[in-house]
């Protein structure tokens, strides 16, 4: 993986932003994708009480997780499905491994997967020799470029055809300048094809998982789940605590909001329901804590869990779609990761909270309701508290509250502002203040609405 | 077989529903979803008309003739094609369960019949047994479904009521030729599944 989390999202965004005609067609690609989801959700006049449903629902499963998680072992034992429990990346790694192992198993495909990509799981195979390749496209595309998905549904939206067919032709030997996407698409199907046909092991993440029957779903547009899963004598399924649902007519909530909040699809092309291993394949399924109970207990952040995956907070997200995913140095980018990732690690996702101008476009776009925005500023107190917060912002603050603290220091800060801009305007007009960078500093007013307010109430 | 860390996953387990235990809040109750209901009127025409936005073909056929005369004009019969239908058996080879499903790796067309469809989204309901194996409908280059008219219900709400808790080994929604729109969300059909889907709908 291409090392890039050094640096933070402020950064890492000034690199993203250099490229304005990039910028401009990412920012329009989202914006495209948001359409499509108000055009989808705005055909179903019970879409609000769905989406209430869907949060209600999620939080029963969040009050009642412990009950629910053993419902859904005994279910899956009795369908002859083997159950793994994983506290985090690394156990959950070693079990895949050690599932691979028992039967020699050296190459495996994948189907799209966060939770993988949040444990590294390909990197800890392949140091053991085990190959592993993504078989979703967008993510097959960023697996090639040793890159992580910058999106957790449209994985390689940032990149552009003609840097696709670059990869193609070096990767897949296609004619150089190759760059129409049903020819890369055509090129990519064949290629996998073979894979999906020589693979014995074949691992997927899980979208939805019944506590009621024991069974999961998977939605894919591609079809490669069900490619690789039904051509394995192996399946793994890799999910996290918190996709499980109570009941199996609770389906039908979640699938109607999924594919319209995510790409404003009726429903995604494919929705499996695996329960029980076919004739002389073993199934397993491995359920991974990796921080979710730590974020059960944070009495601000749990509605975090409640999560679907659908991406619809970053394609509405102002500061996603200027900045790209990659520039939040987290798997799951965006609003929803940058509530998730300070559970994972305070001090290096400390930036993220603060990738946002708190608009609120996230939250009304949720489909399962989760106050997005609201918790984004829960977790900047949280960070200030902790003493993550970056020091300019620490020291920024320190000399705003100092400002508001009384109003003879907000007169004196008011005044010493209009005349610094007036008078000599590269202080604050100057590299060194961050605000600056990409803008032009405002003309200062003449004088302070104070000082107007006296003088026009005077002349009354 | 995974002995060794056996006692370590029992321990695991217990670590996490403890947690689980400790950290989840006062219990919430379930919504009553019982209110959530399709309109059933014009079900026929608005599953035609939906299916066909999302890139699959529909026919409106009065029997299986007509379903085989369309199969010969729209498909080329020189390739291999697969079917559950014992009276399909004349134009296509029926699909066995004991076969390793890699051998069915080059089948062009499979004829299958699917449970019932959903005209809210175009989605058609099928389990195991009507797949014949789990990977046709996924494997073959072109797939084709019969469904009877009186199956089709409005929304997912009473397709789920349909399938109560159902137990099948393995069932899904498919709803469309697979697709990819992963380079620049160019919309291509056909990424990993069909390339093609069509749905026969018989009165």
């Amino acid at each position: 993986m291409k090392q890039t989390k050094t640096k933070d999202h402020a950064s890492l965004a000034e690199a993203f932003i250099k490229d304005e005609e990039r910028v401009d067609w990412h920012d329009g690609a989202l914006w495209f994708i948001r359409q499509k989801r108000d055009i989808a959700s705005k055909q179903i006049p019970e879409w609000e009480q769905l989406r209430e449903a869907a949060s209600t629902i999620k939080s029963n499963v969040i009050s009642n997780l412990h009950d629910y998680l053993l419902q859904f072992e005994a279910n899956l034992t009795r369908n002859g499905v083997t159950v793994h429990w994983a506290a985090d990346a690394d156990e959950h790694n070693a079990i895949v491994y050690s599932i691979l192992k028992a039967k020699e198993i050296t190459q495996m495909v994948k189907s799209k997967s966060m939770l993988t990509e949040e444990c590294q799981l390909n990197e800890y195979l392949e140091e053991r020799g085990i190959e592993v390749i993504n078989s979703d496209l967008g993510e097959y595309i960023q697996q090639i470029d040793k890159e992580p998905p910058s999106h957790i549904v449209l994985p390689c939206i940032h990149k552009r055809k003609e840097e696709i067919g670059e990869l193609f032709h070096e990767h897949l030997g296609t004619e150089k300048g190759m760059s129409d996407p049903t020819q890369l698409t055509r090129v990519a199907r064949k290629h996998l094809r073979n894979v999906f046909l020589t693979r014995r092991g074949a691992l997927t993440g899980v979208n939805f998982a019944v506590a009621e029957t024991g069974e999961y779903v998977v939605c894919t547009n591609e079809g490669n789940a069900d490619m690789g899963a039904h051509l394995s004598e192996v399946q793994i399924a890799s999910m996290g605590l918190e996709k499980l649902i109570p009941q199996k007519k609770h389906l039908s909530i979640f699938l109607r909001l999924l594919a319209r909040s995510a790409t404003g699809q009726p429903i995604t092309i494919y929705s499996s329901h695996y329960k029980k291993p076919r004739p002389g394949q073993e199934m397993h399924l491995i359920l991974v804590d990796a921080g979710r109970t730590r974020q059960l207990g944070r009495v601000d952040f749990r509605d975090s869990l409640k999560c679907i995956k659908c991406g619809s907070c970053m394609n509405t997200c102002p500061v996603y779609r200027k900045s790209g995913g990659l520039s939040y140095h987290n798997t799951i980018s965006g609003p929803i990761g940058a509530i998730l990732a300070p559970n994972l690690d305070m001090k290096k996702h400390a930036d993220l909270p603060y990738a946002s101008t708190l608009c609120g476009s996230c939250s009304n776009v949720c489909p399962v309701k989760i106050n997005i925005h609201g918790q984004l500023y829960k977790w900047r107190q949280e960070i200030v508290k902790e003493g993550y917060a970056a020091n300019t912002k620490a020291l920024g603050m320190k000399a705003m509250a100092w400002t508001l603290s009384s109003p003879g220091n907000f007169t004196s800060a008011g005044n010493a502002g209009r005349w610094f801009m007036h008078n000599i305007p590269f202080v604050v007009n100057n590299r060194f203040n961050p605000w600056y960078k990409q803008r032009d500093m405002p003309e200062g007013p003449k004088e302070s609405f104070a000082a107007w307010y006296a003088r026009n109430e005077k002349k009354e | 077989m995974y002995s060794s860390y056996q006692s370590k996953r029992m321990t695991t387990r217990e670590k996490i529903l403890e947690a689980v235990l400790k950290n989840q809040p006062a219990a919430t109750a379930l919504p009553d979803i019982t209110m959530f209901k399709g309109d059933s009127a014009g079900l026929v025409e608005r599953y035609m008309a939906i299916f066909a936005t999302i890139g699959g073909a529909v026919h409106l056929v009065e029997n299986l003739e007509e379903v085989k005369e369309l199969l010969a004009k729209n498909f080329d019969s020189s390739r291999r094609i697969v079917t559950t239908l014992p009276e399909l058996a004349g134009m296509a080879e029926l699909i066995s369960v004991a076969v390793d499903p890699h051998r069915y790796e080059d089948i062009e067309l499979a004829i299958i019949r699917g449970d019932f469809c959903v005209a809210e989204n175009g989605a058609v309901w099928l389990t195991e047994d009507l797949m014949g194996q789990r990977i046709i409908p996924y494997i073959c280059q072109h797939l084709a479904v019969i469904i009877n008219a009186e199956a089709v219900v409005p929304t997912l709400h009473e397709a789920y009521d349909r399938i109560g808790t159902g137990d099948f080994g393995f069932s899904g929604f498919i709803g469309g030729p697979s697709k990819t729109a992963d380079i620049e969300q160019a919309l291509v059909l056909g990424a990993h599944g069909p390339l093609t889907m069509t749905v026969f709908i018989m009165k």
